[in-house]
């Protein structure tokens, strides 16, 4: 099977049929495999215990942006290539990102309080977040005010790319101004700063993360392939219902003609 | 063998707690929302509203 194949719905739907318990099953696996790996993790030196909580708020703040990042592609999709499932993709996700970017910003915020010695601080990180987590809900209000998804589609997706420009402001943000935030540790020049007993839980993690967002978004774009289904065949019966009222109402108009012409 | 989570253990388990609610919710979402359309699409079938195709709505291929 192609991508063009993908192209179909009906193609779309059979694979996520076949995919889906599959990919269920894997994210259980990993994620159950990294709790563990978290659980059995050091205490930092200078944190303590409350390093456990960069195991669950990492792999959501890269999700935050990575799901954006779909969101985009799948954006170019729509407006450049036409592809039909372009716009669900991104309408699927949209939901999901804004689920991960909140657990971002409550798990930041929970680390923050012990650490920092407040929940929130309106630096260049954390606003940028936020504003990311608006753009998220924005983009959401945005699909269910169109009711037409093929018009609401090329609006959201201008709407995505235009905020886009956002994801290199959160990941840059640590750079560029003095934030709270600490600095990159993981993805930086010179490879990663933390000590491996972090480090692999921390991958194992996120890419659990990542399987849970492949497979949600699957099965979210199934939903809304079905959705749209079940538009189609309602339009399809509303006017099958106004053709027939119609013909009644004509022949009734017929035969009272006819009455009156014989009177 | 026990796991110390030390004197902000609230906020560690709160963490974990509150990413553990919002990815159940997630899925009931989607699980709920899956049920509902193909409930409707069984319903307009059952209906006789077919797709242009010809196919019931409820096939795959």
């Amino acid at each position: 099977m192609t991508l063009i194949d993908l192209a179909n719905p009906t193609r779309f739907l059979a694979l996520t049929t076949r995919v889906l318990p599959w990919l269920a099953a894997a994210t259980v696996i990993l994620l159950a495999i990294g709790l563990y790996q978290s659980a059995l993790a050091p205490d930092d030196y200078l944190q303590g215990a409350t390093v456990k909580i960069m195991f669950i708020h990492v792999p959501n703040a890269w999700l935050s942006m990575f799901v954006w990042g779909v969101m985009s592609i799948a954006s170019l999709g729509t407006l450049v290539w036409r592809h039909p499932l372009a716009d669900v993709a991104a309408k699927a996700a949209a939901p999901i990102g804004a689920a991960f970017t909140f657990l971002a910003l409550l798990t930041g915020s929970l680390w923050g309080r012990p650490m920092w010695g407040t929940y929130w601080e309106w630096d260049a990180r954390l606003t940028s977040v936020l504003i990311l987590f608006l753009m998220y809900l924005g983009l959401m209000a945005l699909w269910r005010a169109v009711e037409d998804p093929s018009r609401a589609a090329r609006a959201a997706a201008v709407l995505t790319l235009v905020g886009a420009i956002n994801l290199p402001i959160i990941k840059f943000s640590v750079d560029w101004w003095n934030t709270l935030h600490q600095p990159a540790s993981v993805m930086r020049m010179g490879g990663s700063s933390l000590d491996k007993s972090f480090l692999i839980p921390l991958l194992v993690m996120a890419i659990a993360f990542t399987l849970l967002f492949v497979t949600l978004h699957l099965a979210a774009m199934r939903n809304e392939i079905l959705r749209r289904r079940v538009r189609s065949l309602q339009m399809m019966q509303a006017s099958r219902i106004a053709f027939s009222s119609e013909m009644g109402a004509g022949s009734r108009h017929d035969n009272a003609s006819k009455e009156i012409g014989a009177a | 063998m026990t796991m110390s989570l030390g004197p902000y253990a609230s906020f560690i388990v709160t963490s974990y707690a509150a990413a553990a609610l919002v990815v159940a919710i997630l899925i009931g979402w989607i699980v709920l929302d899956y049920r509902s359309q193909t409930r409707r699409l069984r319903e307009l079938d059952r209906s006789g509203i077919t797709r242009r195709s010809g196919r019931s709505a409820m096939d795959r291929p």
